[in-house]
This record gives C-alpha cells, structure tokens and sequence, in this order.
C-alpha cells in the first residue's frame, strides 16, 4: 500500500481543530503522526499517510482546503 | 578510505545503514552521517592532507565515500584571498574572502556537494543522476554527469528565465520544466525520489550531498596556516551551508587537526527571503516559512531544511545573524568587485552586506580574524547589476576626444 510522509502547519486559527482526525474519516488513508510541536500560536506535524496514490492525493487537497499548509517532508528540495 | 559508520537521524539517534535514504523511519528526522572519528584520528594528518589532490579530495577521510575513485575531481582548493582594500573599508584588521567563484567546473559551492554527492552515488550503484533546482545546483549536477558519462534529470520550474535553462542545456542532461511553480516542482521531485530508483542528489543523496560542504571549513583552517577564524560570515538558503560548516571545524579538533574552535558563526539572508534570520532576531528557536521575493534568487528558500540546525549552530558559536535589502545587496556585489576585483552572484552580495552591518554593530571587531563566504559567480546573475553599473565612456575616435574626456596629459592619466 502506498504511504507518503508530509510535514504539515497549521494556521494559528486552526491549532484547535481536529483536522486529522477528520482527514481520516473523510477520505480512505490511514493518519499517522510521527513528529508534532503545537504551541498556542503555531503548530506542525510529521504526517504519514497510507492508502491508494489517488487517495492520498485526495487527503492533501483536502488538509489544503481546511487551511492547512503541506509540504513534502523534504520541505523546499528546489535549490 | 571507509570511515562512514553509518546514517543517524539529527532527532531520534536511530542508525541506519549508508545506503540512499535521507528520512528517520522512526520519527521522520532527517539523518546525516556518522563517522569513525576514532580511525580518522589515527591515520589522518596534517602532512598527509597538504601531500593530497589540490581538490576537496584532500579531505576524503573525513568525507562521506569509500574511495579511491572520486568524480568531480577538481572541485575545491578555491583562492582564500587577504582582502586588504576591503577590510580597509570596513575598518577589519584581517579580512579573508573564501572564493568559490572560481570553484571547478561550474563556478558556485554547489560544486563541492555535488562532486560528493555524484561519487557517493556512484558507489552506491545508481547509473541516474537527478536534482530540483532553478540555478547552481542544476548547473552543477549537469556538468558532472556529463564528465562522469551519467544519465541526469533536471527539474525546473516552467517560468524559469531562459539564460538560466540554456547553462543547463549545454551539458545535454534531460531538462524537465514542470508546469507549475516553484511549489509544485518542489512537491513532484519529493515524489519521484520516493517511486524512482533515481540518486537525488539533494533528497535521497542528502545526506551525503551536504557533507560536501564541510571542505569549505577544511580549507579555510589549513589556508589559515590552521587557524580558525575569529569570526565567519554565511549566506544561509537552507541553512545547510552554515551547520555543516560548524560540524566541518569541530571535525578538525575532534581528529587532532587543530586544538580548538573559538569560531562564532553568523548567517546571513536577503530580507526578501528571511525566515532564519529573522527568526534569530526575534529569539525564536522555529523559524516561519516565507514566500520568497528578492533578487538573491539562490538563496530563495522560503521553507528551509535545515533551519532549525542553523539557528541552533549559530547560537552555540554565540555568532549573530542578519539580513540586508535587495538594493544593499547591489552595494555588496559592486564593493567586493571594487575593492578586491571578485565579481560575486547575488548570494555574495548579502554576505558583504550582512557582514557590512555585523562590523557597524561591533559584533566583528577590528582584530578579529574574519572569513566571508563568497559562494557563486557573478557571470550568472549579472540581470541584478545590469542598471546600477553606470555606461562606458562614449568617445570620437580621436586624441582630443579621448583626452578631453579623460583630462590627461602625455604622461599621466585620470579619471572622467
């Protein structure tokens, strides 16, 4: 089954919200979380996703829509 | 020469084997490699590095690679230049620039990581060599496949300037302009390297590739008569430059090459694209990714890797960090190239600039010994310059046109 790492951030104003928890239900991936740091102002994630290629792309535009930024896990590999 | 123990994730401390991976399947860290300090000790010298290759290759016991084939051969031993006439200007006592603008074949830093990486990944089995980049990195990755008879895929954005595909073009790699921006590219590369059996040399290879930096701390020591500066100035993209710097002098003193580093570390950015930086001078130990917008187009990473390691090399030098406007970073390259006659890219522009300013706060000082970083080529960012560089003299093909314009006599000369 394909997986893809990401690391994600979240806006100050959706640090509350339980975004993976609903990525999880909405599209068929299974959320795994490696690595976080949530402070009150800022938050990041280490994200593995695992499911069908197009599923997860599904999932990314998804955390997308709800606010989320997401990079590769690489952040910026264009040098 | 094998010292390589293994790969280690920066987060976790879990090894891996050396082979091509970059990410900590534990906890997603990006690794680095470990080394057998212990066996470099005991068969590394002084005398035997000044007996090597005049090349990065001097220093292969502390790079990571078996040996004893290395492509990129010629890549490093760039001029460490007393610069005199600047140091004046700023008012520094012993001022050194470290050259890369002449570094071989493609006249940028990226030249050394590169020739680590292409023969890492030639050990490693891989007949294709690939990387992401809007510059240097591609210059550079093209030219060496070429040398070394590799395969080799160039992503690049699709609004890519033409001047800029055309040096990559010339060695004949597989160009790919992706539809799409800087973002997009960035995310399609992640992605490949992780399907393709492919050497990224700046995703897979990483590891490796970066390693390649720390002969830039190397030479400085031994062209210092193996002394460490007082003081170092870096222009930071993703801040990989910087840490493995810091990790290159420390190398030094744990192998016996020298007694000790008093280096302080202090990074420098365009204020276009700052994250780390700025993150230094709120007091910050995360930085906030940026949407670039500065002429300093290879320092452009507006979400950088190594961020965090820069912030943390630097404070535990106690060095400082700043950043400067796109029109200082024009002063920076027209005074490098007036006072010492090196045409720098734009990168070396915010080193002069941020250096400029670190002597102006008293964080440099007069006596302290001071290496700049100059990492890549006038040449290939002349568009920056092109209107603050003044037009030539426009004369009649005459004497008295000539010396009119000039005001000179038969026995002297001066200036318009």
């Amino acid at each position: 089954m394909p997986n893809m790492k990401f690391h994600i951030r979240f806006p100050e104003d959706k640090i509350k919200e339980p975004i993976i928890y609903q990525i999880g239900h909405e599209f068929k991936v299974v959320t795994n979380v490696r690595r976080a740091d949530v402070r009150e102002t800022t938050g990041w994630m280490d994200l593995e996703l695992t499911g069908d290629s197009t599923e997860i792309e599904r999932a990314v535009a998804g955390l997308r829509k709800k606010g989320v930024i997401v990079d590769p896990i690489e952040l910026n590999v264009v040098e | 020469m094998a010292t390589m123990k293994a790969l280690v994730c920066r987060e976790c401390g879990k090894e891996y084997p050396t082979k091509a991976i970059h990410v900590c399947e534990m906890c997603f860290g990006p690794l680095e490699v470990k080394y057998n300090y212990e066996e470099i000790k005991r068969s590394i010298s002084r005398k035997k590095i000044q007996d090597g290759p005049d090349s990065i290759w001097r220093y292969a016991d502390l790079l990571p690679v078996q040996g004893p084939t290395y492509l990129g051969p010629h890549a490093g031993m760039t001029p460490l230049v007393r610069a005199k006439n600047l140091g004046a200007f700023l008012g520094l006592d012993e001022l050194y620039i470290k050259n890369d603008t002449v570094n071989h074949p493609t006249l940028s830093f990226k030249d050394r990581v590169v020739a680590v990486a292409i023969t890492r990944a030639r050990e490693l089995g891989f007949e294709t060599i690939a990387c992401a980049s809007t510059g240097n990195l591609a210059n550079s990755v093209a030219a060496h496949a070429a040398a070394a008879g590799m395969r080799a895929y160039v992503f690049i954005p699709g609004d890519l300037e033409a001047a800029k595909v055309l040096g990559n073009l010339i060695y004949k790699p597989n160009v790919v302009e992706v539809e799409g921006n800087y973002d997009d590219v960035n995310r399609l590369c992640s992605e490949i390297a992780g399907e393709h059996g492919w050497a990224f040399v700046n995703i897979n290879i990483r590891p490796y590739y970066a390693e390649g930096s720390k002969t830039l701390a190397y030479e400085t020591v031994e062209q210092l008569g193996w002394r460490t500066p007082d003081q170092v100035v870096i222009p930071m993209a993703s801040g990989s430059l910087l840490t493995k710097i810091w990790k290159g002098l420390h190398e030094m003193k744990t192998v016996g090459l020298i007694d000790d580093v008093k280096t302080k570390i202090n990074g420098a950015q365009a204020e276009g694209c700052s994250p780390i930086s700025t993150a230094f001078k709120s007091g910050r130990d995360f930085f906030k990714p940026v949407k670039p917008k500065t002429i300093a187009k290879s320092l452009a990473i507006g979400n950088p890797a190594d961020g965090y390691y820069a912030l943390k090399a630097t404070a535990e030098s106690k060095g400082s960090m700043d950043m400067v406007s796109d029109d200082e970073v024009v002063e920076g390259i027209k005074l490098l190239a007036q006072t010492e006659g090196i045409f720098a890219e734009t990168a070396g522009g915010v080193t002069i600039g941020v250096l400029q300013k670190l002597v102006k706060q008293g964080t440099i000082k007069k006596s302290d010994v001071t290496v700049a970083y100059i990492t890549g080529n006038g040449l290939k960012t002349q568009e920056a310059v092109i209107d603050a560089v003044g037009r030539p003299h426009r004369i009649q093909p005459s004497l008295v046109s000539f010396e009119q314009t000039f005001k000179v006599g038969k026995h002297g000369g001066g200036d318009a």
